[in-house]
């Protein structure tokens, strides 16, 4: 390191003040903040690897099962399938992303560093928010396009394949009929010498298509400003996300041990439950306990909104 | 001008800052002195609005720190060197910053440059050491070339080199007519750098004035005198107000009184005199008395009390 012995803190003069440091400053600060750490291109990769690369996995895995069983081809949501890691992991790496937000400034001091540059909290705060919201958005929607397009793309010769672009028709009920009476209807592979004969359709349109893909990018992006207001609330990143995964993970799975009709009281009122309506695209094949997409993203968007505020209040109130 | 007044700040049971009364005026060094705990970087913390107070108030140019314009254009602070996140480069740190205050870009270039830190400007501020830390840090006080900069601890485990270094950077910054804040718990430190001096311990203010009237006003400025007729001139002292101790080789340390007004006895007792010398405590020696008596005050017993007639 160079050494000063002559030191002149002179710098080149300032344009002069005017106004005072507001939200596009914060903005402009915050994007500068989520795009110049690794962690974000790693989670960022991780989100797309796993949501894509795990969908088509799945996907593979039930195409590959028509030639042992085509009556699976029944009801078959194609659309479901091909995003079902993206809404179920995915969403996951989102929390993580959406929480290392708020709680990177805590673990590091950065906050410090921060607040004392812009003091005023809440447009901290809500520039921190609409930074990670857009992002989470726009990366969530490229996601879940690409999982889509790609799921499609490896059950394209199953006949049963989802599409943007044009009207699918899909068969409703398999009848499985076998020579020797008892053998048909058994889980895994066909036995020799049954048929299926396929009845009734459904007729699925690329608005509905759309809807899911877009609907699940959009529950994504809600997760995310959840798990930002689980961050802000507990400013610890291990202890955030562990919360967060409870939240959308462990108590859905906790929640099928209580008896039924408690547990269809529940389940509805969950932050995840949306995403296993969002994303079906087959009429009546979602839990019949569970309202429509629309509803329970709004139940999603309520939890968002209730930690959100939280958080809010908090970072806000408590000494940095 | 950071006028704090009546500020208070607990932590729990614990009082950090007690109703602590103070202003930093400009152009000058202020440093901020107190035993590790005494509360300096609470108060910091107050002033810059990151720590609500209990009670009390704290302005800077007379305003609330939250409701400055361009907080960065009136303050910059460096609390903690390592608050950053070090997976950032060090111009993007800067740059987040800059941003915040709607500061040009080139200002980074420019301040990167100032404290000697443009060829690692890429790097991540990961693998800095120590000194390369504190001069981001104070890089990034220097953004919106504000009037007030304050420093927590900012010599605290740099070498000799970064110690000069930072030691020029405030006495340069005050020339400037800035006003510097700067808090240590190492006296020889505030002896090279403060013209004034703050001084705190267990969260009260201990004493306000400038290092010379400290250093003066301290009970450790003596007259050391020697003489053959120590009992007539204890008795001739003592008589005008003056306390003394014998010291164990002989000489009377005489406080209270200046040497001339000793000599001035001295000659009209007919006293002779061996030796006459002021004796001027260290910064660090007044230090300790100071705060050494304040460990000894209990809660409830007005600490600030000992500093009575300190700023002579």
């Amino acid at each position: 390191m160079a050494t000063m012995t002559t030191l002149n803190t002179r710098l080149s003069p300032l344009p002069p003040a005017t106004g005072r440091a507001g939200l596009r400053g914060a903005i402009a600060s915050e994007f500068t903040k989520i795009r110049s750490v690794r962690s974000t291109y790693w989670t960022l990769a991780a989100l797309l690897v796993v949501s894509i690369g795990i969908g088509a996995a799945i996907t593979g895995g039930t195409e590959a099962s028509f030639s042992h069983n085509p009556a699976n081809k029944a009801a078959f949501d194609a659309t479901q399938i091909s995003l079902i890691a993206f809404f179920e992991i995915g969403q996951l790496i989102i929390a993580v992303i959406a929480a290392m937000a708020i709680t990177s400034e805590y673990s590091t001091g950065m906050i410090r560093t921060s607040l004392t540059a812009q003091p005023r909290r809440g447009t901290v705060y809500a520039a921190k928010a609409i930074v990670l919201t857009s992002l989470t958005l726009i990366v969530s929607l490229i996601t879940s396009f690409i999982a889509f397009f790609v799921g499609q793309a490896l059950l394209s010769s199953s006949g049963v394949s989802a599409s943007l672009f044009h009207s699918v028709t899909i068969p409703q009920n398999a009848n499985v009929t076998c020579p020797q009476k008892g053998l048909g209807g058994g889980g895994g592979g066909l036995p020799p010498g049954c048929k299926v004969v396929f009845s009734g359709t459904y007729v699925i349109s690329p608005s509905t298509v759309l809807l899911a893909i877009i609907g699940c990018a959009l529950f994504v992006t809600l997760v995310a400003i959840l798990a930002f207001g689980i961050g802000a609330i507990v400013r610890h990143t291990a202890g955030a996300i562990a919360i967060a995964i409870a939240a959308l993970f462990i108590i859905p799975v906790l929640e099928q041990a209580l008896p039924n009709q408690w547990r269809w009281d529940i389940m509805r009122f969950l932050p995840d439950a949306a995403n296993r309506v969002v994303s079906v695209t087959i009429p009546g094949s979602a839990d019949p306990h569970l309202w429509s997409a629309w509803p329970q993203l709004g139940v999603t968007a309520l939890w968002a909104a209730a930690l959100f505020a939280g958080g809010a209040y908090l970072f806000r109130k408590r000494d940095a | 001008m950071i006028e704090v007044q009546g500020l208070t700040k607990r932590y729990g049971e614990k009082t950090a800052v007690d109703e602590l009364t103070f202003g930093i005026e400009p152009g000058k060094v202020t440093g901020f002195l107190g035993p590790n705990g005494a509360g300096k970087t609470t108060t910091m913390r107050c002033i810059l609005g990151l720590d609500y107070p209990d009670a009390g108030t704290v302005t800077v140019d007379g305003r609330d720190y939250h409701d400055l314009g361009y907080p960065m254009r009136e303050v910059g602070a460096l609390l903690d060197a390592k608050a950053v996140h070090g997976g950032r480069s060090a111009y993007n740190h800067l740059l987040c910053l800059a941003q915040t205050n709607n500061l040009p870009k080139r200002r980074v270039g420019e301040v990167l440059e100032l404290v000697g830190l443009s060829e690692v400007a890429k790097k991540r501020s990961k693998g800095f050491s120590l000194g390369m830390s504190q001069r981001l840090g104070i890089a990034a006080t220097l953004l919106g070339d504000p009037r007030v900069l304050m420093f927590d601890e900012p010599v605290n485990g740099l070498d000799p080199e970064g110690i000069l270094w930072i030691r020029n950077l405030m006495k340069a910054l005050a020339a400037e007519g800035r006003t510097v804040f700067v808090s240590s718990h190492l006296m020889s430190e505030m002896e090279y750098t403060a013209d004034h001096l703050i001084v705190i311990g267990r969260g009260k203010l201990i004493a306000d004035c400038s290092m010379s009237e400290f250093i003066a006003g301290s009970s450790g400025a003596a007259v050391r005198v020697r003489t053959p007729m120590a009992e007539e001139l204890i008795k001739g002292v003592t008589a005008e107000g003056a306390t003394t101790a014998t010291d164990d080789d002989g000489a009377i340390e005489v406080r209270g009184m200046t040497a001339g007004a000793v000599g001035d006895i001295a000659f009209d007792q007919g006293i002779r005199l061996h030796e006459l010398t002021t004796v001027h405590a260290s910064l660090e020696e007044a230090f300790m008395e100071l705060t050494a008596s304040s460990v000894e005050y209990h809660a409830g017993v007005p600490v600030a009390a000992t500093t009575s007639g300190s700023g002579a």
